[in-house]
């Protein structure tokens, strides 16, 4: 049987419904019980730039995007020009026959920068500057050029189901390219109509007319074009197969661990998972009343931490989300919580930085900047999640990181995690556990110290409104009740008994939850965050060809799992870091805190996650002993 | 066992300055705590920064002395977390309209229903003596090279105008009143605000206690002088809303920003406003919420035997393919 592996791209203006049509077309194909792993590209616009979709499908276990496109469908120019250059020689590109004329001149979105570029490229091949040209460069490299008239479909269904309204409806483009696209594939076609009705359920006119497009399309894709070499045949399903988003793991992580205060100022991308909390604000609890979460959108980043700290005062577990600029304006409150042994966790979703950056792109950009974040030495937990599934989990241990060592936790997530929709297994809230520490629910006599020393350096803590347990707190130095203290030698007991929790956490987190071995050999790849995903499939296809390479996902940053991470390094020669920032900032942690220094260095920053390719190939270039030092990866519109 | 004014007091020293109006209200916070009963372990006073932030210090009731400028955040999420608290937040006016004006309004906007105290002596007396807020224009106080350049900010019209439902102000020379008002406003349904004025003997040259008794204003008559302060409730004035209708709120919130900007000669204390029929922030998430009142935040279980008692499973369930 023919293995699968494609790669599919939808793309067109912001708000054209890029993003339902690759919803649908996902869904099918997860439906079916193929692998997905799909990322979301778009511009800070809310109409009319170019965004897209790519989903990579697979009958194997899937956990990144990789280099070229398998089918691309155009319903705007735009996503030609962006995209035709990544088809593959024997791939197929399915687009509106009305788009061939287009000069690159007539489309406004496209930058200056791009346009030269592109221009450069056809005026190499002596093509004109149209979509004709440039389609003409790939149709002579082999490419399957599929026109459509969209406009003539949309009448034709018009007549059809008798409808005459649908005949300039083309927000009905998506919902037709994906099934033209599913039938061409040689999808079958009763997943697609459950997957459109599930997308649509909540409107169900529309959900009708869109399933009528979906039959239409489909049959359309199936009969007009001859078979294209990547058709898909029977693929086995599995059951208890999710299909999710990052920020959906989170959410539910913080259900399912009891978070029950979160506030946020929307930033982009991490609003997603606050609105979806407040979706979900009430819920079921187990031999219980129901439960709720309370979401409160603040005027700014530093209320929204505020906030947490108050609320977590109280005994709730809470918690903030937020990205770079906000995590910029929460940090005077993150020594705040640090000094007061708050337990509170700030899920912070990377993107490109610094100031507005790329503000709806990709990047590793806030690993140092977490790890110093705030004035003075205090102590606080930096964890880091590498793919989805894992979120959800590691959401709850953060939570516990928290309450246990009673301090700020910073959980390292970033925009690739947040947009990927991937298939994967089902999360089970029967693996997790609930540590709230040292969490007094009773206190019978008086004299109660807030930040009393004892020998492990935590604290019974009590909360407000707990009887007997009245307390004080202060960002200033204070004494064991919390009154402000400026005795020198208290001033120094407390900041070791702060400090000494650090020790504690290192010997307390376990060994797989500080860093997860993936094999260790004489090169060893060392990554955080969700590189993770395409690391281990280019390990997997280098394996193939019968080379070895280690790789260690650091998820502990701070404090840094030093123990570990040597004990693993023992048998290795070459380190390599990836990561997708700059500086190397994982890099140089490990400069500063290991024996061996890093070897080669693959850094990826233009916004866009990394794909599995570019990394096989980055990775091979070491093996083969002809690399560069640092080597800076570009891919990706 | 009946709660004596000691109870509310801790044995911290307090290092405000001799005469210091600060004394005035914490005495007032400790007294109205006292004279309501409050169980000391379901109050928490939150402050920010300066000396009004050392007053959580004072109280013995829950404290928590917060970052310059954020103690309505810190305080708006306790109170959330946990409704049944009774939550007084304190700072300065500094702290309040100047570094903390973005959380002035937008607190204002939720109407959570806790009380909030500013202690307003015109200027930064912790970093000694710079203009703070609501120091009137071309005013030199004793410690700063030029008169101020900046206009003052109007503490009661801007509360008026972010949608406090309860503004009103005290002297902090005057105990009684002030305790008066502290109480009305911590029975006060939703979000209340107290302007205190308070001379800081140190810095403040100009509005100091007999500026405000008026010695610097005799009648010529009488050749007494005439005081500043007066009561807003002597003067027959209504700040209170009894109906909702739209009418009825304009004409309440244009008398009391009209009355926010008496200052030179006479300056009003009391209540400007007073709104119960505005629906606190708590009962409008009640509304989606039923049993948030009940079970808030802070008291729902979450675990049992270190297991989740949260059930997901519909969510779960709507993710499988």
């Amino acid at each position: 049987m023919q293995s699968t592996d494609i790669t599919w791209v939808i793309g067109g203006p912001q708000g054209s419904g890029v993003e339902s049509g690759a919803n649908i077309f996902a869904r099918t194909c997860a439906m079916t019980g193929l692998q997905i792993f799909g990322k979301r590209e778009f511009y800070s616009n809310i109409k009319g730039e170019h965004s897209y979709f790519a989903v990579r499908v697979s009958d194997k276990n899937i956990r990144s995007n990789v280099k070229g496109i398998t089918l691309l469908v155009a319903f705007d120019a735009e996503t030609l020009f962006r995209h035709v250059d990544d088809v593959y020689d024997d791939g197929a590109i399915i687009c509106d026959s009305d788009l061939t004329q287009i000069k690159i001149d007539e489309v406004p979105t496209l930058d200056t920068l791009f346009k030269s570029r592109l221009k450069e490229h056809l005026s190499s091949k002596n093509k004109e500057f149209s979509v004709q040209g440039l389609l003409d460069i790939y149709k002579e490299r082999g490419v399957t050029i599929h026109l459509v008239s969209f406009k003539n479909i949309l009448s034709t269904l018009a007549d059809e189901i008798q409808n005459p309204s649908i005949k300039n409806m083309f927000r009905m483009l998506n919902v037709l390219s994906v099934s033209i696209s599913l039938g061409f594939l040689g999808l079958p076609s009763k997943p697609l109509l459950e997957a459109v009705e599930a997308i649509f359920h909540s409107k169900p006119k529309i959900a009708e007319l869109n399933k009528q497009a979906a039959n239409y399309g489909y049959n359309f894709g199936t009969v007009k074009f001859p078979k294209f070499k990547y058709s898909i045949s029977n693929i086995q399903k599995n059951s208890n197969t999710f299909l999710v988003q990052g920020y959906q793991a989170t959410g539910l992580g913080k259900m399912a661990c009891g978070c029950r205060f979160q506030s946020y100022y929307p930033i982009t991308p991490a609003s997603d998972e606050s609105v979806f909390l407040e979706s979900n604000e009430v819920f079921d609890v187990k031999n219980n009343r129901p439960g709720s979460t309370l979401v409160v959108q603040t005027e700014d980043e530093i209320s929204a931490i505020g906030m947490v700290i108050g609320s977590a005062l109280t005994g709730a577990r809470s918690a903030t989300s937020t990205s770079g600029p906000g995590f910029s304006l929460m940090t005077e409150a993150l020594g705040w919580a640090g000094i007061n042994e708050v337990p509170i966790v700030v899920t912070l979703y990377q993107r490109s930085g610094p100031s507005t950056g790329l503000p709806t792109r990709h990047g590793q950009d806030d690993l140092m900047f977490a790890i110093h974040a705030g004035h003075g030495d205090f102590p606080k937990i930096v964890y880091a999640s590498g793919d989805v599934e894992e979120t959800f989990y590691d959401t709850t241990k953060c939570f516990n990181f928290a309450e246990h060592f009673q301090m700020p936790v910073i959980h390292m997530l970033d925009k690739f995690l947040a947009s990927t929709i991937t298939t994967c297994k089902r999360f089970d809230p029967n693996l997790i556990t609930i540590d709230r520490g040292k969490l007094l629910e009773k206190i019978e006599n008086d004299g109660y110290k807030r930040f009393s020393i004892t020998e492990d350096g935590i604290s019974p803590r009590s909360k407000l409104g707990l009887e007997n347990g009245i307390f004080w707190n202060t960002g200033d130095e204070s004494d064991e009740f919390g009154h402000i203290s400026e005795d020198p030698i208290n001033r120094v007991q407390m900041m070791n008994k702060r400090a000494s929790k650090l020790d504690l956490a290192l010997k307390t987190i376990t060994k797989e939850d500080q860093a997860i071995s993936f094999g260790t050999a004489e090169f060893c790849v060392l990554s955080w965050g969700s590189t993770k995903g395409p690391i281990l499939d280019a390990i997997d296809m280098l394996k193939k060809e019968g080379f070895n390479i280690g790789f260690i996902q650091l998820k502990l940053l701070q404090p840094f799992p030093t123990d570990r991470i040597k004990s693993l390094l023992k048998d290795t020669r070459i380190i390599i870091d990836i990561e997708a920032n700059q500086a190397a900032q994982l890099g140089s942690l490990l400069n500063e805190h290991l024996d061996k220094k890093v070897d080669f260095y693959i850094l990826k920053y233009t916004g866009r996650p990394m794909t599995s390719t570019e990394i096989y190939d980055s990775l091979k270039k070491i093996l083969q002993n002809n690399a560069e030092k640092i080597q800076v990866l570009t891919y990706g519109a | 066992m009946e709660p004596k004014l000691a109870d509310y007091k801790t044995d911290v020293h307090n290092d405000w300055c001799p005469g210091c109006g600060d004394f005035g209200i914490v005495n007032a916070i400790q007294m109205a705590l006292t004279e309501m009963k409050i169980p000391r372990h379901m109050a928490a006073i939150f402050s920010g920064i300066g000396c009004s932030g050392k007053t959580s210090h004072f109280v013995n009731v829950f404290g928590v002395h917060t970052l310059h400028g954020r103690v309505l955040p810190f305080a708006q999420g306790a109170k959330l977390a946990n409704p049944n608290m009774t939550i007084i937040a304190a700072g300065g006016d500094g702290d309040g309209l100047g570094i903390g004006a973005g959380h002035f309004v937008a607190a204002g906007r939720r109407n959570v229903d806790m009380t909030y105290i500013i202690f307003n002596n015109a200027v930064y007396g912790l970093t000694k003596g710079q203009a703070s807020p609501t120091l009137r224009l071309g005013q030199k106080t004793k410690s700063l090279p030029n008169p101020n350049v900046n206009e003052a900010v109007n503490p009661i019209g801007l509360a008026i105008a972010s949608g406090f439902t309860f503004v009103g102000r005290g002297y902090a020379y005057d105990v009684r009143q002030l305790k008066d008002l502290i109480i009305a406003a911590i029975k006060h349904k939703g979000l209340a605000f107290l302007d205190v004025l308070q001379p800081c003997p140190t810095y403040n040259d100009i509005n100091t206690r007999d500026w405000f008794a008026g010695l610097d204003n005799v009648d010529e008559i009488t050749q007494k002088p005439k005081p500043r302060i007066y009561k807003l409730e002597e003067t027959g004035y209504d700040p209170m809303v009894h109906y909702g209708s739209e009418s009825e709120v304009n004409e309440k919130l244009t008398q009391g920003l009209i009355k926010s900007n008496e200052w030179d000669t006479k300056i009003p204390t009391g209540i400007f406003y007073q709104n119960e029929l505005v629906a606190p922030y708590e009962e409008r998430i009640a509304d989606r919420v039923p049993n948030y009142l009940e079970n808030p935040p802070a008291i729902q279980p979450i675990s049992s035997d270190g297991k989740s008692i949260t059930d997901i499973s519909k969510i779960l369930d709507s993710l499988e393919v």
